[in-house]
């Protein structure tokens, strides 16, 4: 008794609201975006949408699971969910069904769980739990390199079930790390990468080479011209003008075509409209056609929709773009941007370090799903699979998001009893 | 823990990053859907049609260039039934020639499958009633008309090898996500085997139309369309005139003749009767008629060249004479008596001089001197036993690819049968069994069975002197305009090119000479080589079957033949061959007497 009081009293409702929202708001756009005049009902089970209502049922109940678990069961228990996570994570490689090109998926009966979707909250158990050990510090080189290693496996794996959307997302970590005491260095060192990178793929490298050189000259020319200056900056080149030299080698000779026709589709290179092209520029299409105030519930135009695959899935954002128009698909984005800042609010009045690391972890997972998917439907960003968290079609993808955050609310409900 | 309080500004900087990616988003969200006019759709919520362009189909050719196979257009009536409205039936009926029931049946049947998704509602209208109907169609909401190629066959011939195409099926979309429902692909023959290579690439239109589904424009002026491309031409190996003249010797007959270039493995006809028309399998009345024939007792669908199998019978002595020389226990000056139809173990069905040698008893097919000769190869003390010598027996019949299939563009095709010792171990007792016991393999009875096809390619390999080319019915792929040849793979038998000098001489002589059992036939301008069979049948009348080849030196063609139930291989077998050959080789030819029985035995009446 004396526990759900406080639960009830404790819980941050503001986050369950913005979950209810996003989950309620991602049914609504399931059923706009399969809709079948044929099955019109939105709690047909044989269609998406109604199949969305049970994975929402459940999802409820084990949010109310979680939430009724004795806070301390998490930091307890977080290595061996992980191994164990870790272990479902290589069973599937063996014992997995391949569904378009990934094996990812374990087949019960007529049901298929995706146990990557579960290595994300088991993930962040392990780190928050590494990181809120007795004296890690994250400036030593063998800190980094271990909590490196315990995001590296689970990515790993499921970078061999050829998933490689789900294993970028542990990328993410970054931020969590940072937070943590990880030199910000490293942040930046990672932003330039990824901001070279794309160059490299969209301008010639000899273009890239020569602008990087004459930054050099520029900062030679004005900082003061002490050897070991001129020699970093040189050293600087050197490392950058290589990376860009073996990113455009390993695009030409290495990457998969159909990777390398994405990226250039992506980068505006090639407009392969049928093949990889075809994703990106029919989302645009439909979210772009959406205008200002979209074109209404349910009368996106459902021979054009045809021809959004994965519409309920990767693309659902654009069912918002078309229907709702710029009203709706910004109030998503604010939605969750909301939910970030509220995210962060609470991780940082956290007592332990644990609940703070995990909390930032939540975050900044979220975020990652958030930043790339979105950014995908708007052309942004090459198509790599990844759902939109509590949106997206998907049982294993809603429990796990689910699972993920109540495990944060609950160790933020109880962080009074922390001492 | 302190690095709490340590760190804690850092969430500025985490924060900041998320609502910067928030912000570009925001960003791009005002360019996509309120500035970037191309992604905009006009306000009267046009919609975008995405037309597939079918394009032209591979056209097939003879070897020397005369067209088999080419394309007709047809055009089906396409529908969407969600947008069917306020129609005026009658009219619409009148106008397509069906009946008001008819136009219900068929909207409800569509209906069914999808109220929006497109149907066929009308298969192949044809070429005439189409540009009238276009006209009209702009009063008929839902309805539009989708051009699609169909298949053509200027010559009833070759209905076998070149197949038919069909509607794709739900596990071949599976397979090749390339296909989209209503597609066509091969189904058999040449169009199957080589369906990459004729159905080309399709093509995409997107045009713009308005809530009446009336074609407004092209969208973004064309930019994102696609043209279709033409599938690739194909040169068949096939001798068009040679394979039409073939299929009327066999006509009212059943049986095959396949005929084949020695040097190059390229089959030049590939005749199955009972036939049938290739046209009877195109378009709407396909089903219809696919059905009548696979319910044909005669089995006109079965291609008997590639799929029948039966015993060799006396063709498979010249194999005899091959493995025994190579095995070093035959020689041409070998000797072996013959008591004719008294002769024991086997009885001779030719009475002839006794002894015999080599060479003569090809030319007269004596039973007791190829049961002498497998005795002898299966008896030899080489071998530590009958098992094993049995073994190698096979192993030579394996390199004529006897037992074994081809693999090459045929797609369907039996490989015969050559028993193996497991099976004479279950039926006789484990190595129980000797030469005796198995001897009406000698004479190319018992378990042994082929097919025509690889009775064809064994006498293509006797006339090269003991190898052979993978035998082919493609001959040459048009790509880029340029002729590509097709290579095939070349395989050496194990018998040496010396041993086929005395049998080739021994089928010279069945033309030629004195005792030739199909001398009857040697025309005077070519000399051939040939050898007889006359196959058991426990069923009926027993099968006339006939190998050749000519020229005697550099041959340009090898042919099997069989006829079923046409008794002696020298009645029909022999007789048809010849015709087939001299067509070949010389054209136009004196017809000789018995072309016209050929054409005019009917072997089935009485069926």
């Amino acid at each position: 008794m004396r526990s759900r009081n406080n639960i009830l009293k404790n819980i941050d409702w503001w986050t369950i609201l913005i979950w209810v929202a996003l989950v309620l708001l991602g049914w609504i756009s399931i059923y706009a975006a399969i809709y079948d005049e044929e099955h019109s009902s939105i709690f047909d089970m044989s269609q998406k949408y109604g199949k969305q209502l049970l994975w929402i049922g459940t999802a409820v109940l084990l949010a109310l699971i979680t939430l009724f678990t004795d806070y301390k069961f998490f930091p307890t228990f977080s290595f061996i969910i992980y191994v164990l996570m870790i272990g479902l994570l290589a069973g599937v490689l063996v014992f997995g069904k391949e569904i378009a090109g990934s094996k990812s998926w374990f087949q019960i009966g007529s049901f298929s769980l995706q146990p990557a979707e579960f290595a994300k909250f088991a993930t962040n158990l392990a780190v928050a739990k590494y990181l809120s050990g007795l004296n890690i510090n994250l400036k030593k080189p063998k800190t980094l390199f271990k909590v490196f290693l315990i995001i590296a496996i689970p990515s790993g794996l499921i970078f061999l079930q050829n998933d490689t959307g789900s294993a970028l997302v542990y990328t993410a970590f970054i931020f969590v790390f940072y937070r943590e005491g990880m030199t910000g260095g490293i942040l930046i060192i990672a932003l330039v990468t990824v901001f070279l990178f794309l160059l490299a793929l969209l301008v010639n490298k000899f273009i890239v080479i020569v602008g990087l050189a004459l930054i050099a000259v520029l900062l030679i020319l004005v900082i003061r011209h002490t050897t070991r200056n001129i020699a970093v900056i040189l050293g600087f080149l050197l490392l950058t003008s290589g990376f860009v030299y073996s990113v455009d080698y390993a695009f030409q000779n290495v990457l998969e075509p159909h990777h390398r026709t994405r990226i250039n589709v992506l980068l505006g290179k090639e407009s392969d409209i049928h093949g990889a092209g075809y994703n990106v520029h029919q989302s645009l299409i439909a979210i772009g056609s959406g205008g200002f105030s979209g074109k209404g519930f349910l009368k996106g135009t459902q021979t054009k929709f045809n021809f959004v695959p994965e519409q309920s899935t990767d693309f659902i954002y654009c069912t918002v773009g078309e229907e709702w128009g710029f009203i709706g698909s910004s109030m998503v984005v604010v939605l969750f941007l909301i939910l970030l800042s509220r995210l962060i609010y609470l991780a940082e009045r956290q007592r332990s370090t644990f609940s703070r690391v995990y909390g930032y972890g939540v975050a900044s997972i979220i975020f990652f799903h958030f930043a790339v998917n979105i950014a995908m439907t708007l052309g942004l960003f090459p198509v790599i699979g990844i759902p939109l968290p509590f949106f997206s079609y998907g049982g294993s993808s809603l429990w796990g998001f689910t699972i993920l955050l109540f495990i944060f609310l609950k160790l933020d409900s109880s962080r009074v009893n922390i001492l | 823990m302190q690095t709490g309080k340590v760190y804690e500004n850092r969430k500025i900087v985490i924060t900041g990053i998320f609502l910067l990616v928030g912000l570009i988003f925001i960003a791009r969200l005002v360019y996509v859907q309120m500035i970037e006019k191309k992604y905009v759709l006009s306000a009267t919520n046009n919609v975008l049609r995405y037309e597939v362009q079918y394009p032209a189909r591979g056209l097939v050719y003879d070897r020397n260039g005369e067209l088999l196979v080419y394309n007709e257009a047809a055009y089906d009536l396409m529908v969407i039934p969600r947008l069917v409205k306020n129609i005026d039936t009658l009219e619409f009926c009148s106008l397509m020639g069906i009946s008001k029931d008819e136009f219900e049946t068929q909207l409800k049947k569509v209906i069914k499958y999808s109220r929006h998704k497109a149907s066929v509602f009308i298969e192949q209208i044809s070429k005439e009633d189409y540009g009238f109907i276009e006209e009209q169609l702009y009063k008929y909401p839902g309805f539009y008309v989708q051009s699609r190629t169909l298949r053509k066959y200027p010559k009833p011939i070759a209905a076998h090898t070149l197949g038919y195409i069909g509607e794709v099926s739900p596990r071949e979309i599976s397979e090749d996500a390339y296909y989209r429902q209503g597609d066509y692909i091969g189904k058999s023959g040449i169009e199957k085997a080589y369906e990459d290579e004729l159905c080309g690439k399709k093509g995409l239109k997107i045009s713009m139309v308005d809530v009446f589904n009336r074609v407004k424009g092209e969208y973004m002026d064309g930019l994102y369309d696609t043209v279709a491309v033409s599938g690739n031409d194909l040169y068949l190996t096939i001798d068009a005139e040679l394979q039409a003249y073939g299929e009327q010797l066999m006509q009212n007959k059943r049986g095959s003749i396949v005929a084949i270039q020695p040097e190059t493995g390229e089959i030049l006809a590939l005749i199955s009767s009972p036939a049938y028309n290739p046209n009877l399998l195109i378009g709407r009345v396909r089903s219809k008629n696919y059905k009548a024939l696979s319910e044909d007792t005669l089995i006109p669908l079965f291609n008997r060249a590639l799929l029948a199998m039966y015993p060799p019978g006396s063709t498979f002595k010249v194999l005899g004479a091959l493995i025994g020389q190579q095995e070093g226990v035959l020689t041409e000056k070998t000797t072996y008596p013959c008591a004719g139809e008294s002769a024991l173990p086997i009885k001779c069905s030719h009475t002839h001089n006794s002894p015999l040698a080599l060479v003569e008893s090809i030319e007269q097919s004596c039973n007791p001197y190829y049961w002498n000769v497998f005795r002898s190869i299966i008896d030899n003390p080489k071998y530590g036993s009958t098992r094993e010598a049995f073994e190698k027996w096979r192993d030579y019949l394996e390199s004529f690819n006897l037992g074994i299939t081809f693999n090459t563009d045929l797609l369907v095709e039996r490989g015969g049968n050559v028993p193996r010792p497991e099976y004479y171990d279950k039926y006789f007792g484990k190595n129980v069994w000797r030469a005796m016991t198995i001897r009406s393999l000698s004479i190319g009875q018992g378990e042994l069975l082929v097919t025509p096809m690889q009775l064809a390619n064994m006498t293509a390999t006797i006339a090269n002197k003991g190898f052979y080319i993978a035998p082919h019915i493609l001959k040459a792929v048009i790509k880029d305009g340029e002729k590509v040849p097709a290579t095939f793979e070349k395989h050496i038998t194990m018998v040496e090119p010396k041993y086929f000098d005395p049998v080739i001489e021994g089928m010279r002589r069945v033309y030629s000479g004195e005792h030739g059992t199909a001398r009857w036939y040697a025309p005077d301008s070519i000399q051939m080589c040939g050898k007889t069979g006359t196959v058991q049948n426990p069923h009926g009348e027993n099968h006339s079957v006939f190998v050749a080849f000519a020229p005697a030196d550099n041959p340009k063609i090898a042919i099997s033949v069989i006829v079923e139930n046409g008794g002696y291989g020298s009645v029909y077998g022999a007789p048809i061959a010849t015709l087939m050959m001299e067509k070949y080789l010389l054209g136009d030819f004196k017809k000789p007497w018995f072309e016209k029985k050929m054409f005019e035995t009917n072997l089935l009446a009485g069926n």
